[in-house]
């Protein structure tokens, strides 16, 4: 006797009218994963289907609300030990979703966020309909993982929707809305979800009598001309190349594999799956995978944290649908622009009505940009302006949930309008400073109610940058700090808590690394030089192009915090403080390191600010090896440190921080997770050296010299890093 | 008898309104639906007022919008709000803010509502340009066509003269006499004078000024940013001429009559644009939420004339209603607020207020008396401020109230005249 198995199933049958109707329901999960027991489950189910004589077709739909497949487990990923483990687990899935394609009708009903594994099952079917709900996408987003579609993607979706749609969508990871997959034939036709299932049903019999057959979506004039033969193709896949190597500058593996992969279904030589499972499987082995796959788990686990360390009787966070924002600068403005749309009343005040107008101008430019890329609808528009007002008063803020100030960065200033904010709202509002250096404590000195000031340093372009510094100080109560993280979250932020000091953490580490780069100017070497080495080490824009965005006196003024507070290391250099005194603010005063036309928009080096630095137009030659090493050392050196005062609360947030904070090269995890990969004793060794040259500036950590000495690292070198 | 008498009292929290623009100048890109937005969503954060709280908002317009004829509706359809709020609208002409205030004050004294908004707005920079009869044919026809050579059918009908596009006119439709017109007739049937019409304008423009310097009509506002680069911001009414003098007034040619005429751009109310709200609570509403109200609804009264007669008198029949429904006589009033559409008309409505034949036809037995000037419109009117049509109501009460608080006064009196012959008067108690 064998006994019987009572763990809940992911997938259920029913069968009516010769209908198989499956409904994809993971048991204790908000979505609908693939893991190897349910494709167990699945491959089962449509095993039974196949034999048995009385189903003709079948349905396959998902009994989660708002979720289709979320594709497939990614802890699962975590198991492969060896690229050819991964290369197994791809070939069993295009077994499987073989045997679907070339079995009876079937018809995916796809309403709610459909993704990756999901898609690939999708593709083998029959017959797809989609909802055309806004909550319906599908994309293919493995490339963002570092990773390549596995199951099937590469080959099934170019056969579908055409060569040069398909690369779109598997090259960016993009998400494909309802009316969109119709248009690219992704999808066979859209419905409301109320009639989803019994249309599927009907569709389902019509394929099984043979009154409806799939027939591809006649082509365009480009798909004709390019996508149809050998050469047409080899255009496009040059092309894609070029645009892929443009945007990656090389540093990404995936999207060139993924290339590669198509490129294999298209060959009369090659087979195009076994060369997806193959690239697949090499993928997953490499760093950038991992590391891509690490910030995965680490945002993922980041969005449970509500930035409090006693969970006991853990507060409910208040709701927050009134703001109001203290100066319609750039900051505030921007900082209006995304809780419009997070649906909170904004109200923004400044000191006339002027600057309340280019406020609302900012925050117009935001909006208009989503009307333009259809993101909203003309009265959502409307709905998102007038969501934001302005005032040179405090009218408006009697009923504020939470206030941000983003006033100009004076201690005194700071306390001047925390007291004014203070008579106005009423007693519970939190009161946050977007302040990116004065310590919180020192700003909250002034507050009647302390324990309601925080800090909420939000990164500009606030619309575009995706990480909130919330910076808690000893005397929070804790329902702040978490109705902070709640409403940084609502406004689709990667929010990390930090503690309380000079600089907090992202500009703290900051600092060194740009400084470090300020000396490589001292020395005389080339702008060029500095800031190539560090975008090809993988940071967005070079550090000299950062503190010409950032404006130099912001990054002095910061910089001079630091260095009050940490000494030698972080020492100003000679030369930002020299063009700064020179008048060159940067972009915003359209002339810094670089040169800035009319508009503003940056052009090459201006060369006559050599003339400012201490070796003139005299150049000085550095390896672009020794470049980042001097600035991202001084960087991982800080990190640490920010982990030991206890600055930051894990290591994980500290790598989330720099990733989406400040730019650190995703690929390469984040400071902690690359002291990790080079090892924490060839870390020390390197700055040690450094130290020996810089004496001073490089001093390891004390926890990092622990740590190289036994071995150590921050996160467990196998399984789950989070 | 007071008409809320056995109901509940009614409280007007607060009022706001936008700056009035002549039209065609900064409120030029705003439709009325926008301006009324505008202002409604200040007055909730003004008030700090929950969304949640309102029950419904009743709004006023004039010229309306053909996409979107329910303002009352796209006003409340607001983030600030929610898309719950019960909202109509009405048309009274000039007087329609002052029939949406009254509809929200009967819905709150009856029980049925504890707050509401209501006001008005009106954009005659944004008039609807009609096709011709002729032509909107032709276009219906082509639009049930078929197929192609039908369609051309239809459009083979169409001769040059139906492409003229029609604009609304501000005439009556019964008697094809425009507003001008009407109030010409009044003055010569009233014997106002030329120099009293200029007179009264010149007075208007000079009190607006005054309020506005000191502040006191100023508080009334809000800026508005413009979009779309909100370079341009209004920030008080455009209308009002501080340096008018009695000579420029004179200067003017009449418009309607050349001759015999004494009307002119300059003792006319001006095209306006804007909007005004009021917030409206039961007197247990506001004090629950923790209001001081700027005043109460005593009572209010409407009255109609022939059209074809005296246009604008209709107020000279609602006024001593609306007094008798408050149990007061015009002694007991402390300050008046008379809309001004024309010089020439305040001035009739004046004579008609002390009028033993007026007096008949109210079915009174003396007139209501003679309005001490000391006490009328007191910061100008809609000569100098500006009269966007469904508006106009909202400010007047807002005004009236703002101004009997700072004056201590007991009891107001507002006016309005309307197209159609038609008028509307209410009193106003202090808080």
């Amino acid at each position: 006797m064998t006994a019987i198995d009572t763990t809940p199933r992911a997938i259920t049958m029913q069968v009516e009218d010769g209908i198989a109707v499956l409904t994809f329901d993971l048991p204790g999960s908000p979505v609908n994963v693939f893991s190897a027991a349910v494709q167990l489950e699945l491959r089962a189910s449509f095993a039974a289907i196949q034999r048995d004589p009385a189903i003709k077709a079948s349905v396959l739909l998902s009994g989660k609300r708002e979720n289709f497949i979320a594709g497939a487990d990614i802890e699962a990923f975590l198991a492969f030990r060896v690229a050819e483990d991964a290369e197994k687990a791809c070939r069993q899935g295009h077994a499987d979703f073989q045997e679907m394609a070339d079995g009876k009708p079937l018809v995916c009903a796809i309403h709610g966020a459909c993704l990756g594994g999901g898609t690939e099952l999708m593709l083998a079917a029959h017959w797809r309909i989609a909802t055309d709900s806004p909550k319906t996408a599908i994309s293919l987003p493995e490339v963002q993982l570092g990773l390549i579609p596995g199951a099937g993607g590469t080959q099934r979706l170019p056969a579908l929707i055409g060569l040069q749609a398909a690369l779109d969508m598997i090259l960016t990871g993009k998400t494909i809305r309802a009316k969109k997959a119709l248009q690219l034939g992704l999808v066979d036709e859209i419905v409301h979800p109320s009639i989803l299932r019994r249309v599927a049903v009907q569709r389902a019999q019509e394929l099984a009598a043979g009154t409806r057959r799939h027939e591809a979506k006649p082509k365009g004039a480009s798909e004709m001309l390019l996508d149809e033969n050998p050469i047409g193709r080899a255009i496009v896949f040059r092309k894609a190349k070029e645009g892929v190597l443009s945007k990656t500058k090389g540093l990404y593996p995936a999207p060139l594999a993924a290339l590669d992969a198509v490129a294999a279904g298209y060959s009369s030589d090659g087979d195009g799956y076994q060369t997806e499972a193959r690239l697949f499987g090499e993928l997953s082995m490499t760093p950038e995978s991992q590391e891509l796959v690490f910030l995965f788990f680490a945002t993922t686990a980041l969005k449970r944290d509500m930035g409090v360390d006693d969970l006991t009787d853990l507060p409910k966070a208040l709701p927050i649908s009134r703001l109001g924002i203290l100066g319609a600068g750039f900051m505030g403005a921007g900082i209006a622009s995304v809780a419009s749309p997070a649906g909170t009343i904004v109200r923004m005040k400044d000191a006339d009505v002027t600057r309340v107008g280019k406020g609302l101008a900012a925050v117009r430019e935001v909006m208009r940009d989503k009307l333009v890329k259809k993101q909203v609808t003309r009265p959502q528009f409307d709905d998102l302006m007038l969501s934001v007002s302005g005032t040179t008063d405090y009218t408006g803020f009697g009923n504020a949930d939470l206030v941000i100030e983003a006033v100009f960065e004076d201690l005194q200033v700071k306390h001047q309008v925390l007291r004014e904010i203070e008579g106005v709202v009423p007693a519970r509002a939190i009161i946050a400073s977007n302040t990116s250096t004065i310590p919180i404590a020192r700003i909250a000195s002034a507050s009647a109610r302390p324990e309601r000031v925080l800090g909420m340093h939000f990164f500009s372009p606030v619309h575009k940058m995706p990480l909130l510094e919330i910076i808690t100080h000893p005397g929070n109560d804790r329902q702040v700090v978490v109705s902070a993280v709640a409403y940084g979250r609502k406004l689709g932020k990667t929010v990390i808590v930090v503690r309380d000091g000079p600089g907090f953490y992202a500009n703290r580490v900051l600092s060194p690394y740009v400084n470090a780069a300020g000396l490589l100017l001292d020395e005389g070497v080339s702008i060029e030089a500095i800031d190539e080495a560090l975008v090809k080490f993988g940071f967005p824009v070079g550090p000299i192009t950062l503190v010409d965005e950032v404006g130099l006196d912001v990054a002095t003024k910061a910089g001079a915090i630091v260095a009050e507070a940490f000494g030698a290391r972080m020492a100003p250099n000679e030369s930002i403080q020299r063009v700064i005194r020179a008048g060159r603010l940067g972009r915003k005063g359209k002339r810094g390191f670089y040169e800035y036309d009319d508009a503003g928009k940056k052009g090459g080096v201006d060369s006559s600010v050599y003339e400012l630095l201490p070796t003139g137009q005299k150049r000085a030659t550095e390896t672009a090896a020794r470049i980042v090493q001097r600035c991202v050392y001084a960087m991982l050196n800080e990190a640490v440190l920010c982990l030991e005062d206890g600055i930051l609360r894990s290591p994980r947030d500290g790598d989330i921080g720099a990733v989406f904070g400040i730019g650190f090269p995703p690929f390469r995890g984040g400071p902690f997770r690359f002291i990790d990969r080079t090892g924490a004793d060839a870390v020390v060794a390197t700055l040690d050296a450094l130290e020996r040259e810089f004496p001073g500036r490089y001093q390891a950590a004390a926890m990092l010299r622990a740590m190289a000495a036994q071995g150590g690292r921050f996160y467990p070198a196998h399984g789950k890093p989070v | 008898m007071t008409s809320h008498g056995s109901l509940r009292r009614v409280a007007i929290v607060t009022g706001v309104r936008t700056p009035f623009a002549k039209a065609g100048t900064l409120f030029k890109s705003l439709s009325a639906i926008e301006l009324g937005r505008l202002c409604v969503a200040e007055l909730i954060q003004r008030t700090n007022l929950n969304g949640s709280d309102v029950d419904a908002v009743v709004f006023g317009t004039v010229v309306q919008s053909v996409q979107a004829p329910n303002i009352a509706r796209e006003v409340s359809l607001m983030p600030l709000l929610g898309k719950t709020v019960d909202a109509w609208s009405v048309s009274r002409a000039c007087a329609s803010a002052n029939q949406a205030i009254a509809d929200a004050a009967d819905q709150i004294a009856l029980g049925h509502m504890d707050c509401v908004i209501a006001g008005g707005a009106e954009s005659l920079s944004n008039v609807p340009i009609l096709h011709s009869p002729a032509f909107a044919d032709v276009l219906m026809a082509a639009n049930k066509a078929k197929n192609i050579s039908q369609k051309l059918g239809a459009f083979s009908k169409v001769r040059p003269k139906d492409l003229v596009p029609v604009a609304p006119a501000i005439a009556e439709p019964t008697t094809g006499e425009s507003m001008g017109q009407s109030a010409e007739k009044m003055a010569k049937l009233n014997g106002i004078s030329r120099e009293e019409q200029d007179e009264f304008a010149l007075r208007s423009h000079r009190l607006a000024a005054a309020g506005l310097r000191d502040g006191r009509l100023a508080a009334e506002m809000f800026p508005v940013y413009v979009p779309p680069r909100f370079e341009k911001i209004a920030t008080t009414d455009n209308g009002v001429r501080e340096d008018s003098t009695l000579e420029a007034l004179s200067a003017l040619k009449p418009v309607f009559d050349k001759r015999y005429g004494s009307v002119t751009a300059g003792n006319a109310s001006p095209l306006t644009d804007g909007a005004a709200a009021v917030l409206l609570m039961s007197e247990e509403k506001a004090a629950a939420l923790g209001y001081q109200p700027i005043g109460y609804i005593r009572s209010y009264a409407s009255a109609a004339v022939d059209p074809g007669e005296q246009l604008l008198q209709a107020p000279v029949l609602a006024a001593p209603k609306a007094l008798q429904r408050a149990g007061l006589t015009l002694r007991d009033i402390d300050l008046v607020e008379m809309h001004e559409a024309f010089a020439a008309q305040v001035l009739s409505n004046l004579r008609g207020f002390e009028s033993p034949m007026w007096a008949e036809r109210a079915g009174l037995s003396q007139p209501i008396g003679e309005v001490d000037r000391a006490k009328l419109n007191v910061m100008g009117g809609s000569l100098s401020i500006g009269h966007p049509f469904g508006a106009t109501g909202a400010r007047v009460t807002t005004t009236l109230c703002n101004e009997l608080t700072r004056r201590g006064g007991q009891f107001g009196l507002l006016t309005v005249c309307a197209a159609g012959g038609l008028g509307f008067a209410m009193v106003i108690e202090r808080a």
